[in-house]
């Protein structure tokens, strides 16, 4: 490869050395800046789209989690070079160029080194039997080894994690996620001493310790231990004692990898490095070389570097900046972390100790509820200088933007804990950094909101969704999206646009607000609910809502008493309508168990009506083309051979897929066929803001892929572990861990209350990933509601539940009983034994298909397809 | 706009047709769709709580299904409209005009009751 090669007009060169988020920032802002005239070329040494590191917890417990930063189109600029198993080895600031460990030379015009830092490395005995908690590859080996660790064991794995600041306490609550009991060992005195004072730390320690997790404080590890195959058995402390250990994370810090700025042996040293390592750079992000910039956590600034990523990313910004002709200088550390820990809230800005001068302490601690509250300000208690809060960090979030700024009260007045209440309102300043990750001051959030013409269409950005991707604020970490949140609402209220909860134009109440109302004043129908909380007619939207509301809470047959005018294109004909007008059919086929008589009935069915048929995602047989008044007729076949709806038209319980479990697995170790059918046939008919799904595994392999499912079950060797929130579609989610080790009546009962919460409490067609996502207190708020009764409402829920089940009829079993419900599915009110002609099949593959409009002779006119933004 | 159950006439621009005999007002459901086979032509009638009744295309303007007597009534802003069970697009039940998709129009017909049975002009 020739480096030398340039010519005035050639495009100037950058390369960057390093993957990692700051490199990924650092190709974002060149981007967003115009990459005309450049060439970037990223040489990374990890297999990997640059990743998100902040969040590798997510990947230690879900491997499949993608931690991919930004979008991953963008590297297909042709001005970006995105170069995979590349690391450079060598810099030769005379050529200007790098060398890799391939062999390979790049020339550059400018060089960003952004290569990191190391996990640092034990210098004990047995060390070498420990994991690292640093990379994709690291989490990943974590994982493997504690599922490996536990079929060998055939017990709980424990867990021991060497570290009790940030990183430490991340990877043990990971080790807790994944199900073994966590250890933590800190040779200080308190963890996360560099953030916290020790009434915090102390706080912290008894709030882990509540929620199952073995701290040893000040005292250091001496040896790990092992038997004679490498597994290890325990680590032998300082004082003597031995904990026990089946494997060991170390997470005791970072060594900024400066080695590319380190002489060779006899070669004079070019670069000034810190006294503990990293590169020497001034307030451009540059070196002592002009034209080398270091940036991340290689990049000593002020005799510090940091393993944070809102620093790395301002460096980023600088370089991006500078290269482009600016004069960006870099402020300073911002060290403010914000933690959340198996539920326990930790955050520490700003001068978090008082170090100022003179500087006030306003303390709250409370260690029997384990909340520790501090504020720092300056000696007239008036500016805000930092603060520290433990076990409840509400107010962080108003008070981490108004940092160096006068209070707008008096300091006491944000210790919510001390009884105070809610913080009182602050309007932030627009020059108040909101999102400290990516650096977006409140400021240009207004202007986002207002319509500055930053984003695409320069139409104002008024929803939260949007408003994170234009702005960028809150896609890093995601701690300030309530606070961008509050802003926005704010905002649109300033401006007179009303931030509706209304579910529509005739209904004023949030759908949340319409159920409570319908269930304490024990409303029953639509004309009611309308006379009282409603204006006009309805529409689409009120009238399937209350629909399904009425359905949740009476379970009576769904187009009886004028319900039926209320029901959405499905429920109405109770099939699911296709594109053509026809419907397809879905008899249940509990946890996917079905004889071959079964099969054989659909099969005759299909064969008699000439139905197209294909096996659903959910584990049944879905037959499609029937015609309107065809499905009584179907479904008298289908019932008289014993099944019955399977419900896959309602916004309702769907199916309940399940693996073959222990009764024929060899692998299995509950009966997961057995508990599907019966949950299947325990929430059958259960109508909810949206579609439910359910999958039981049989054991840890997961083939039933209970995770992606609204309620997952796993059985374990002492019973099942349940999961919520997992969600196909759009933004897939997985289910997170609720409860484990629960016997049959447990889980049960934990399912019930959790169903009839989110029934109650979600929005108009939001899943449950959304819903357990944007409810306030997030999963911790949902498994205080649903194993600790904190609502008092458990009881509640679980009659809600048996009310239903004791309810449940076969939708079709009662139609078919009834002729002036059969009426409704007369093909013409004045011809109902002429079917509609225009209703045309083509084979394909051996089966029919609805016939395309060309294929009809039919041409659309008019008709768009409105696409986003085509609106605004 | 109250109309007398015993005649009600309803003029639709640009629809000039014979009147056809549908079917008794009391076969309609208040509220419900249903369609008819009209002169050869698939049309949705819809009798709302008012005690208007009116008859539109049965066909989806959006898609070329025949669908629309399966959509939710419902008003918007004081006019009665029909919601498309495919995509939702809304459409005035008087005017055919559609509200959310520029450009789909709905074919309206006139109709009217005599003698407790719906006439409507095709």
């Amino acid at each position: 490869m020739n480096a030398h090669t340039t010519s005035p007009n050639a495009p100037r060169r950058i390369v960057v050395a390093g993957g990692g988020p700051a490199a990924h920032r650092f190709a974002d802002a060149m981007h967003t800046r115009g990459l005309d005239g450049w060439q970037v070329t990223v040489l990374t040494e990890e297999a990997h789209l640059p990743y998100d590191r902040v969040a590798l917890s997510k990947a230690l417990t879900d491997m499949e989690y993608d931690l991919t930063l930004g979008e991953a189109a963008m590297w297909d600029h042709e001005a970006l070079d995105l170069r995979t198993g590349e690391r450079v080895v060598k810099i030769d600031p005379d050529a200007r160029t790098v060398e890799t460990a391939a062999g390979n030379t790049y020339g550059y015009d400018a060089l960003v080194v952004a290569t990191g830092s190391n996990a640092a490395r034990l210098p004990i005995p047995g060390a070498e039997h420990t994991h690292v908690y640093r990379t994709l590859e690291d989490v990943w080996a974590i994982n493997g080894a504690i599922t490996a660790l536990r079929e060998k064991l055939g017990r709980e794995v424990t867990a021991v994690t060497i570290g009790g600041g940030l990183l430490g306490l991340e990877a043990a609550a990971g080790t807790e996620q994944l199900g073994a009991t966590p250890v933590v060992i800190d040779g200080a005195n308190w963890l996360m001493a560099t953030q916290l004072d020790e009434g915090a730390g102390q706080a912290l320690g008894r709030l882990i310790k509540e929620k199952g997790f073995e701290i040893h404080g000040g005292v250091f590890p001496s040896e790990v231990l092992s038997d004679d195959d490498g597994q290890v058995t325990g680590v032998l402390m300082a004082d003597g004692r031995t904990i026990a250990a089946d494997i060991v994370i170390v997470a005791i810090g970072v060594r900024p990898r400066d080695e590319l700025f380190r002489a060779a042996d006899g070669e004079e040293q070019l670069f000034s490095l810190g006294p503990r390592g990293g590169v020497v750079i001034d307030e451009g992000c540059q070196t002592e070389i002009p034209g080398i910039y270091a940036i991340g956590e290689v990049a000593n600034f002020g005799g510090m570097c940091l393993g944070l990523v809102a620093p790395a990313n301002t460096m980023a910004e600088i370089v991006a900046d500078r290269l482009h002709g600016g004069q960006a200088t870099f402020p300073g550390f911002d060290t403010a972390t914000k933690l959340k820990l198996s539920g326990v809230d930790v955050a520490s800005f700003g001068d978090a100790f008082a170090e100022t001068e003179h500087a006030l302490e306003i303390v709250y601690a409370d260690p029997a509820r384990g909340v520790y509250q501090k504020i720092v300000t300056t000696d007239d208690a008036k500016t805000l200088l930092g603060g520290i809060f433990v076990g409840d960090a509400t107010p962080y979030m108003s008070l981490r933007p108004l940092l160096g700024r006068e209070l707008p009260a008096e300091p006491g007045a944000f210790l919510s804990a001390a009884g105070g209440g809610e913080a009182p309102e602050t309007e932030l300043p627009d020059d108040a950094i909101l999102c400290s990750c990516n650096n977006v001051a409140a400021g240009s959030i207004r202007d986002a909101i207002n319509g500055c013409g930053s984003c695409e269409g320069n139409a104002p950005v008024q929803d939260l969704g949007e408003l994170k991707s234009c702005s960028r604020a809150g896609t890093q970490c995601g701690s300030c999206v309530p606070m961008l949140k509050k802003l926005l609402e704010g905002e649109l209220k300033k401006s007179g646009v009303e931030v509706s909860k209304a579910l529509c134009e005739h209904i004023s109440l949030s759908r949340q607000e319409l159920f409570e109302t319908i269930r304490i004043l024990e409303l029953t129908s639509f004309e009611e609910i309308m006379a009282k909380y409603g204006t006009g007619a309805g529409c689409d939207i009120c009238k399937p809502t209350i629909a399904s509301i009425l359905a949740s809470q009476h379970s009576a047959y769904v187009l009886d008493a004028g319900r039926g005018t209320l029901q959405d294109t499905n429920d109405r004909a109770l099939a699911n309508m296709q594109k053509d007008g026809t419907y397809s059919v879905v008899p249940r086929i509990a946890g996917g168990e079905i004889t071959p008589d079964g099969l054989a009935v659909i099969a005759a069915v299909a064969k008699k009506y000439g139905l197209y048929t294909k096996i659903t995602g959910g584990q049944r047989i879905d037959m499609f083309g029937a015609r309107l008044e065809q499905l009584p007729e179907i479904w008298k076949e289908l019932v008289d051979a014993g099944f019955e709806s399977g419900q896959a038209y309602g916004k309702s319980l769907r199916t309940v897929k399940s693996c073959v479990g222990s009764t024929w697995c060899r692998y299995g170790v509950q009966d997961s066929v057995a508990m599907a059918i019966n949950l299947e046939l325990r929430y059958r008919g259960l109508r909810s803001p949206h579609k439910l799904k359910m999958g039981v595994s049989g054991c840890a392999r997961e083939c039933a892929e209970a995770r992606g499912k609204d309620v997952g079950v796993i059985a374990t060797a002492d019973g099942w572990n349940l999961y919520v929130g997992g969600n196909g579609g759009a933004t897939p989610a997985h289910a997170q861990l609720l409860a484990k080790d629960l016997d049959d009546d447990t889980l049960i009962k934990y399912i019930d209350r959790y169903f009839m919460y989110y029934i109650r409490t979600a929005d108009r067609l939001q899943r449950t990933a959304r819903w357990q996502e944007e409810l306030e207190g997030g999963l911790e708020h949902v498994r205080q509601v649903v194993v600790e009764d904190s609502l008092g409402i458990a009881d509640e829920l679980e009659a809600a539940m048996a009310k239903h089940i004791g309810t449940y009829r076969d939708e079709w079993a009662e139609t078919l009983k009834d002729p002036e419900r059969l009426r409704r599915f007369r093909s013409f009110v004045n011809a109902p034994d002429q079917k509609d002609d225009s209703i045309t099949f083509v084979p394909e593959r051996g089966q029919i298909r609805p016939a395309t409009n060309e294929e009809k002779g039919k041409v659309l006119i008019g008709a768009t397809i409105p696409v986003r933004g085509d609106a605004g | 706009m109250a109309i007398g159950l015993e005649s009600i006439e309803r003029q639709v621009e640009e629809q000039a047709g014979a009147w056809h005999r549908v079917c008794a007002v009391e076969e309609l459901e208040f509220a419900w769709g249903e369609a008819a086979l009209v002169d050869g032509r698939q049309l949705a009638l819809f009798r709302l709580e008012s005690g208007e009744v009116y008859a539109v295309a049965q066909q989806d303007p959006a898609t070329l299904s025949n669908v629309m007597a399966r959509g939710i009534t419902g008003s918007r802003g004081g006019r009665p409209t029909i919601a498309s069970p495919l995509h939702k697009e809304v459409y005035d039940l008087q005017t055919g005009e559609c509200f959310t998709t520029p450009g789909l129009r709905l074919d309206c017909f006139a109709t009217r009751i005599v003698d407790g049975n719906l006439e409507v002009a095709v």
